[in-house]
């Protein structure tokens, strides 16, 4: 199925979003994910099952004052 | 020198450092250790698929220093919301720096949003810390909204012009019953020094250490600076004369005939 990652649309067969963040090496401390704008805590990522055209969010640090 | 402390936390220096705009991430944590701070903000981005960069949070994290994740980039109080418990997820602190500047090119606060922010933040557990305009009024009505200190902007971000603010910081330090830090403009280690002499609690610097020539130095100038600052604030500054007539300081009698 397509999703939005980031605002790019990537074809993916991760049926939960913890599946998508580990294909993609994304699952490392640091990270926090949202599906549709909501805040998915790493504790459901699991069973957070993702549908074609979600939109998932997927930040990390970065240099800021 | 009298402790910091905020939200129940202590801290031993009253300079705050942002992390923007350094060469490199060795530099910057070399500046960050350099300057003594306890406290570092860290802003957040979307990772890209195609250029994974070197992680800056290995850089800050030591066991003295509180991380400040800031709501950069958001433009209204509810996409702060949002940013807020990104923030508390990725870095695993309630602790927040709450910035809402829709404007790119002033980068000045909205007071509005930032206003209602803080007040549904802090009903939320965050440890709200907002930047805001040096208005006395806003910095009273944070202050009642839960905000755990307020930011005042000394300029704009990245200006260095100084305390362009400075009268209205000062009513904003005699009312507050929280800590007040500068925040935004400080471009020297003699505007962070005033800051701290009129009784500000901090100073949060990043520009002027960060683009200096050598960031390392100029870390420990913007130390000393504070330290200056605060010292002589806890001390009890002379008044200041009204008017330009010399005040002897030396016996004044005639010894030469």
């Amino acid at each position: 199925m397509e999703i939005r990652l980031n605002d790019r649309t990537i074809t993916t067969e991760a049926r939960t979003l913890g599946e998508l963040l580990a294909s993609l090496n994304l699952n490392s401390p640091g990270v926090a994910a949202a599906v549709n704008n909501k805040l998915v805590p790493r504790t459901g990522w699991d069973t957070t099952v993702l549908a074609g055209n979600d939109a998932v969010t997927v930040i990390r640090a970065a240099c800021g004052g | 020198m009298e402790k910091l402390v905020i939200a129940g936390r202590e801290f031993n220096s009253r300079l705050f450092l942002g992390t923007g705009k350094f060469d490199s991430n060795e530099i910057m944590e070399q500046a960050i250790l350099a300057s003594g701070t306890e406290m570092v903000t860290v802003a957040m981005k979307r990772i890209d698929l195609d250029n994974r960069e070197d992680d800056m949070l290995k850089h800050i994290k030591h066991p003295h220093i509180q991380l400040l994740p800031n709501t950069s980039g958001v433009r209204d109080a509810k996409e702060a919301v949002f940013a807020a418990q990104m923030a508390r997820e990725a870095f695993g602190t309630n602790w927040l720096k709450l910035e809402i500047h829709p404007d790119p090119r002033y980068l000045l606060p909205d007071s509005i949003e930032t206003l209602k922010a803080t007040e549904e933040l802090a009903k939320m557990g965050f440890i709200v810390l907002p930047y805001c305009q040096a208005d006395p009024v806003l910095c009273k009505r944070l202050e009642e909204a839960g905000a755990a200190t307020v930011m005042p902007l000394g300029a704009p971000i990245g200006t260095n012009r100084g305390l362009q603010t400075k009268e209205f910081i000062r009513i904003i330090i005699e009312q507050a019953n929280i800590p007040v830090i500068v925040d935004a403009g400080i471009g020297a280690p003699s505007h962070a020094a005033e800051a701290m002499e009129m009784g500000a609690s901090a100073c949060l610097v990043n520009t002027a250490i960060a683009i200096a020539d050598n960031p390392v130095e100029m870390a420990k100038a913007f130390k000393s600076g504070i330290e200056a600052g605060r010292m002589a604030y806890e001390a009890g500054l002379g008044v200041q004369a009204a008017n330009f007539e010399a005040e002897a300081s030396s016996p004044l009698t005639k010894f030469l005939v």
